[in-house]
């Protein structure tokens, strides 16, 4: 259901040059299926959960969706379609304080073309065993309870694909693995395609694909900061 | 969810700022609801004179501006006094004979005529044709012959085939620090006030003065309601007014209170009105007359009203002052519309009066004076308004620092950049509109709590719900109706410097801070 073709991203340094972030020939995911993304930190795991979400937009390549091409979709065009399609889970949960948990778990259907579902808002804070919790702001929540509101967000709008990115990174060990369940678990049920993104490898064992960035990431090491410490397959190759 | 809840949450979540922002816009509008209620109150006060039920007024010649001061709002001081023969020229003959009874040249007529019948009654019984012949030469040179037809009692006034209603003004006394005007009973009886010039004059209680009556002969006096309010006076109670001031001398002869007015909202509720011919009766306010026939005596069975019989008070003994010993300080006329324009002239062409049009001088008086300092006063708070607007755009745009991420979040969650940038511009609306409904209700608060003074004061009436009038020709509609409009555009423009910095938020960056 979401294919990468050719997908070449680089951000401005401050002296006006382009640092190369990825490089990545072909990368997708089937429908329903659950990839884990692993990689060093800075590596672009993040840049590219962003490129996927349309948050930010490849300096070329295409990127498929359900076979419909979505890079090139307008800024607005591309906000309406991660709205009703995607659901994303952040690293920092990036709940918003004035909001309760049931308002933060709205937020992520109000944008949607989809009508909002105060039941299901209420049903998967429930699912997350927060039900009791609804009402209270993020603010007066744990860590790890304000992130499973974060998954219950994610999930609001019935999205075709679940985006997390280092969902566990904030989290105490004691959560990580509940958190962790919870997303997989809910994944499964609905039949959600899920990529997540973690820089820990007991967080990839779980999961029946992992993908190393550097593997799909066509980066020579000439092109990319060595303070990164960035190697491509080929460089390797060449090394050993 | 909608754009409006989540902004309304954005204001609360930062609870403090936002309280003091509305405050400092709802003080604004409070001010400038007050300055517009000012405006509007000082507009009615002042064009209220135009719904007193006369066109034209006349007066001595002199500042127009003074004697519509004077004559119409009981203010500052008469120009001069004008004779009282020029009020009775707007008078048709059946009044003008009525009032030529009382005159020095209509009694030397009478004396005339009665010596040349006691002439010829003296013939009669034998006194010689010589003697008789005397007396009649004699009275003849006392008096002057006049014809019947050549007394002025006899003919029209020169401006009374176009005039509804002439009533006389006379100004100079005080009672406490209102105006007594001395006037005729018309003055509440024939005239009609307001915008239609079909409301009735009407008494609180009692009733209009007579110009006699057996009670109080011509000393009878009604008041005006805010008098009759800050005085305490009621029907029945005396009156002794002050002469020139109100710290004149008193004179002797007391008024009875017959009548209090009805608040009419005009500059009649803050006068004291008197009979004009005991206004006359009293000191000082006869104009001496170099050649005058002999003060009358009372004559038994004399139908003339002047002439009244007391054993007990030698005032009831009074007749009315002579009309050459009398002046009025303005006349108030109430003109056909077609003679309007031509009559005016014919006065202001005489070396006696001039004639103006209260309306055009009011009119020209507020343009010229009031209007400017109103409106000046109108812009400054304006002003005040606009800067607090800035204050919403300092208040939001502080705010956008810390609010870059949850920005970033609602773009991320599908949120487009106009849906964030009218998130901002809601919480700016909500900022602007909350404080000036708050200030506009503080502002019609102060005014109606000070409505009691404003109406004693000008006789204007002012309810907490009553919006500041009209401004024909510049404004159609009240002012205020404008207001929420207007801070819906200082909103939306103090709102949009910060709601483009939210715009322009950099998502990817954004969230990774």
């Amino acid at each position: 259901m979401l294919e990468l073709v050719d997908i070449k991203k680089s951000y401005r340094q401050p002296n006006g040059d382009p640092l190369p972030i990825l490089s990545i020939p072909h990368f997708s995911v089937a429908e329903g299926e659950q990839v884990v993304l692993i990689g060093r930190s800075g590596g672009g795991k993040t840049t590219l959960l962003h490129l996927i979400a349309g948050i930010t937009r490849p300096d070329s390549g295409q990127i498929f969706f359900e076979g419909r091409s979505i890079e090139k979709l307008s800024e607005a065009a591309s906000d309406r379609f991660r709205a009703t399609w995607m659901g994303y889970v952040f690293q920092t949960f990036n709940l918003l304080p004035a909001f309760t948990a049931l308002e933060n778990v709205l937020l992520g259907m109000t944008f949607s073309r989809k009508p909002v579902d105060r039941k299901r808002a209420s049903q998967l804070l429930d699912r997350v065993g927060l039900a009791d919790r609804m009402h209270h702001k993020p603010t007066a929540m744990s860590v790890g309870e304000q992130q499973r509101v974060a998954v219950a967000r994610a999930l609001a709008n019935k999205p075709r694909l679940l985006l997390a990115d280092e969902p566990t990174a904030n989290i105490d060990t004691a959560n990580q693995q509940n958190i962790i369940d919870l997303i997989r678990e809910t994944a499964e049920e609905e039949q959600i395609a899920l990529v997540l993104v973690t820089h820990a490898m007991e967080v990839a064992d779980q999961f029946k694909r992992v993908v190393l960035l550097q593997d799909i990431n066509d980066l020579k090491p000439q092109d990319h900061s060595e303070a990164s410490g960035w190697v491509t397959p080929s460089a390797e190759k060449n090394a050993s | 969810m909608n754009l409006f809840s989540i902004a309304i949450r954005s204001i609360r979540q930062r609870g403090l700022a936002s309280i003091l922002t509305c405050f400092s816009m709802a003080l604004g509008v409070t001010l400038m609801v007050a300055v517009i209620a000012i405006h509007g109150v000082v507009n009615e006060s002042f064009k209220i004179g135009q719904y007193l039920g006369y066109n034209i007024l006349v007066g001595p010649k002199g500042g127009k501006l003074q004697l519509t001061l004077n004559s119409v709002y009981y203010l500052d001081e008469p120009i001069e006094n004008i004779p009282y023969e020029y009020y009775l020229e707007f008078k048709r003959q059946a009044e003008r004979e009525g009032d030529y009874r009382h005159s020095l040249r209509q009694h030397a007529h009478d004396l005339h005529w009665e010596l040349t019948r006691a002439a010829q009654q003296t013939m009669g019984l034998g006194v010689s044709s010589g003697t008789a012949g005397m007396v009649t030469r004699l009275a003849t040179r006392v008096v002057e012959k006049d014809s019947e037809e050549n007394l002025p009692g006899k003919r029209d006034g020169q401006f009374g085939q176009f005039t509804h209603l002439a009533i006389p003004l006379l100004l100079g006394d005080y009672y406490e620090s209102f105006r007594v005007v001395g006037t005729t009973p018309d003055m509440f009886g024939a005239m009609k006030f307001g915008p239609s010039a079909d409301r009735q004059y009407l008494f609180s209680a009692g009733r209009n003065f007579k110009v006699h009556s057996s009670e109080n002969g011509f000393f009878e006096a009604v008041v005006g309601s805010v008098v009759a309010r800050q005085t305490n006076l009621k029907v029945g109670d005396k009156i002794n007014p002050r002469h020139g001031s109100v710290d004149g001398h008193t004179h002797n002869q007391p008024f009875t209170v017959v009548g209090i007015l009805d608040s009419t909202g005009t500059p009649n509720d803050r006068a004291v009105f008197v009979n004009m011919e005991g206004f006359y009766l009293m000191a000082d306010h006869a104009k001496p007359v170099e050649e005058t026939a002999s003060e009358e005596e009372t004559e038994e069975g004399e139908e003339d009203p002047g002439h009244q019989e007391s054993e007990q008070d030698p005032f009831d003994t009074v007749t009315p002052l002579p009309l050459e010993q009398r002046e009025v300080t303005a006349i108030l006329l109430r003109v056909d519309a077609l003679f309007s324009v031509g009559m005016p002239n014919l006065v202001n062409e005489g070396p006696v009066a001039q004639a103006i049009y209260p309306i055009r001088e009011i009119n020209k008086f507020f343009g010229t004076f009031i209007g400017p300092v109103l409106g000046l006063l109108v812009v400054i708070t304006l002003m005040i308004c606009i800067v607090s607007g800035v204050g919403i755009l300092v208040s939001i745009y502080n705010s956008m620092s810390d609010r870059r991420q949850e920005i970033a979040v609602l773009r991320a969650l599908g949120a487009e950049r106009s849906t964030v940038l009218w998130i901002i511009l809601f919480e700016s609306l909500i900022l602007s509109i909350s404080g000036g409904l708050i200030g506009w209700t503080l502002g019609h608060g102060l005014v109606a709590l000070a409505s009691p003074i404003v109406e004693a004061k000008t006789g204007v009436v002012v309810g907490f719900f009553d919006l500041a009038p009209a401004l024909p020709p510049y404004l159609p509609v009240s002012p205020e109706l404008l207001l929420i409009p207007l801070l819906a555009i200082l909103a939306i423009a103090v709102g949009l410097i910060p709601a483009i910095s939210a715009y322009r938020t950099d998502v990817s960056e954004s969230l990774g801070k």
